[in-house]
């Protein structure tokens, strides 16, 4: 007769690294079992970004313009990572009647979200790779590489404040019903303008861009742009250890933030018997 | 809306073809979806928030480089061929996502084709509603180029005659490229959101929507001449414009009624060939049991 293993339950730290792997696997599996998603996910982004790149040629740009747009267009796939694969997909997961699933298993929220963005991050790191190594190579864009660990400190420091403030908006998109949609659409392109994901942020004078420093991909594509391109630093909002300062402190904040969120929402809901509501 | 529908439903000649009452019924629904199920604080938002921004970012992009120059030609031309673009992206998706919708979200693909009901005819019905928003946008959009960066666009020197003839078969193209793509829709499992955002990504791109085809490489160009789109474009900027738009290479060497010519030729090869392709992809879709097909992706 086969011995009986006793399966050890997962607790803390372990259950919500269990957790978000859990919702992680089927994303990443989903990329290597159906392999067209990086044509259709390469192609498209890149025809937005080529179409800036003509417009700054036909106005005669300084070629450093032409890099801001490339690395600007290759930070849009985080951007809509964040939007359309972590804030809406708790909407989703309602519709589709996963979201009782989550809420009845023992592991975190705050992990199956962290899961949802570690599994798309396959998906949007090609896109954003893509974009960078074709433009790039399309366009002759020239960086320079001075501080390279500054800029991967910088990079993972605004991917955590912005996927903070993703799980942040997924309690919000989740409360907010069938407007999600119209909610992750409104945020597209005005968040394109005011971050400056095509053009330097500080042209959009001082409280604009204070204002825009909310959303973490604003301060993290300056603080890049000024490393990356020989000019950056003349047309960057603040100094790089100015950004790189708000954006530790921004992390922290959007990611206490979510974790009340989540709970309170989720808290409410079930009061309301609401939580698992589903309204076409 | 209800109302006009209904009037529009009690009209003799309409309630006796059943396509047209499957295409004000669909148009209908769609302005339903659209904008009822929203909250109307958000939805006149949304609907005005994007293309505002969208053509925001080009103006910042333009104002940076050249210090503010807006009265140059080129400023004009960007302005309102990324305004009248706005129209161009709502038509082509409008369709295919009124099929994704129908088929993925609402799951009334079954109901729908068991009906007795002009399939073609819903189609485009359903593609009005983001006309219609589209049409809101554009002309918010020029009235704030109007206000905010003083367009040379005087209502006097419009040409009239022009930019209608040329709208018309401009979004008449547009809705039969769109249904074309619906019908692709119908048959595809997988990236079915991709294919109306995919042609309206090449048409920003290879149109000249908002920069003249010259700043294309050479082999890219002649891309640009394929499409009924960069027609209609040239088209309805010279009617806005004036002698000023004249001012670009572009399509120059062709006259108005030239352009309205090849626009007219291009519609209507694409209005037949989209009820072709529609039939086809609609049997297509049956035999192979596509048709309510929900695959959650």
């Amino acid at each position: 007769m086969s011995e009986i293993r006793e399966v050890e339950k997962a607790r803390g730290f372990s259950l919500f690294w269990r957790t978000m792997w859990a919702r992680a696997y089927p994303r990443i599996i989903g990329t290597t079992r159906e392999k067209s998603w990086a044509f259709f996910d390469t192609i498209l982004p890149l025809m937005s970004t080529v179409s800036y790149v003509f417009v700054y040629r036909a106005i005669n740009a300084p070629e450093e313009y032409i890099g801001f747009v490339v690395v600007g267009g290759a930070m849009t796939a985080f951007w809509l990572n964040v939007l359309w694969s972590m804030a809406s997909q708790l909407y989703w997961d309602k519709d589709m009647g996963n979201l009782e699933l989550y809420v009845l298993s023992p592991g975190p929220m705050m992990a199956i979200l962290l899961g949802m963005a570690v599994g798309g991050l396959v998906m949007t790191g090609t896109r954003a790779a893509a974009i960078l190594i074709v433009c790039s190579l399309l366009f002759r864009v020239t960086y320079q590489t001075g501080s390279l660990l500054l800029l991967l400190a910088i990079f993972t420091l605004t991917m955590a404040a912005l996927y903070g403030m993703g799980m942040m908006f997924a309690s919000v998109f989740l409360a907010s019903g069938r407007e999600a949609w119209h909610l992750s659409n409104l945020l597209q392109e005005p968040i394109y303008l005011v971050s400056g994901f095509y053009f330097p942020v500080r042209a959009l004078g001082f409280w604009v861009a204070t204002f825009a420093s909310v959303i973490p991909l604003t301060l993290g594509l300056d603080a890049m742009r000024q490393l990356l391109f020989a000019g950056g630093p003349s047309l960057g909002f603040l100094s790089v250890r100015t950004e790189t300062g708000i954006l530790a402190v921004s992390a922290v904040i959007f990611i206490a933030a979510a974790h009340v969120m989540l709970r309170k929402l989720e808290e409410k809901g079930r009061r309301d018997g609401r939580l698992i509501e589903r309204r076409r | 809306m209800t109302a006009i529908a209904d009037r529009i439903l009690n009209i003799p000649f309409v309630r006796r073809s059943d396509a047209l009452r499957t295409f004000v019924v669909a148009a209908w629904l769609g302005w339903q979806i659209e904008s009822n199920w929203a909250d109307p604080f958000l939805f006149a938002i949304y609907s005005l928030a994007r293309p505002i921004a969208s053509v925001l970012i080009l103006v910042v992009m333009y104002a940076v480089i050249t210090d503010g120059a807006m009265e140059q030609p080129i400023f004009s031309y960007i302005y309102l061929g990324n305004a009248l673009y706005i129209l161009v992206s709502s038509v082509i998706t409008g369709v295919s996502w009124a099929v994704i919708d129908d088929r993925e979200h609402y799951r009334t693909m079954k109901q729908l084709y068991t009906a007795p009901l002009d399939g073609y005819a819903y189609l485009m019905g359903r593609g009005v509603a983001r006309m219609l928003i589209g049409t809101i946008s554009v002309l918010i959009t020029i009235g704030f180029g109007l206000i905010a960066f003083h367009l040379p666009i005087r209502l006097a020197t419009i040409d009239w005659g022009l930019l209608l003839l040329s709208t018309a078969l401009g979004v008449a193209s547009l809705a039969a490229m769109g249904l074309m793509l619906g019908s692709l829709t119908m048959m595809l499992a997988r990236h079915f959101w991709a294919v109306g955002e995919m042609v309206a990504g090449s048409l920003y791109l290879f149109s000249g929507a908002i920069f003249p085809l010259e700043v294309l490489p050479p082999w890219l160009r002649p891309l640009g001449f394929v499409f009924p789109v960069t027609y209609w474009l040239e088209a309805a900027r010279r009617a806005l414009l004036g002698p000023q738009a004249l001012g670009f290479p572009t399509l120059a060497h062709f006259s108005d009624w030239q352009l309205v010519g090849i626009l007219s030729g291009m519609t209507a090869v694409l209005i037949v060939v989209s009820g072709f392709f529609y039939r086809w992809a609609l049997h297509q879709a049956k035999e192979k049991g596509l048709i309510d097909m929900e695959t959650a992706y």
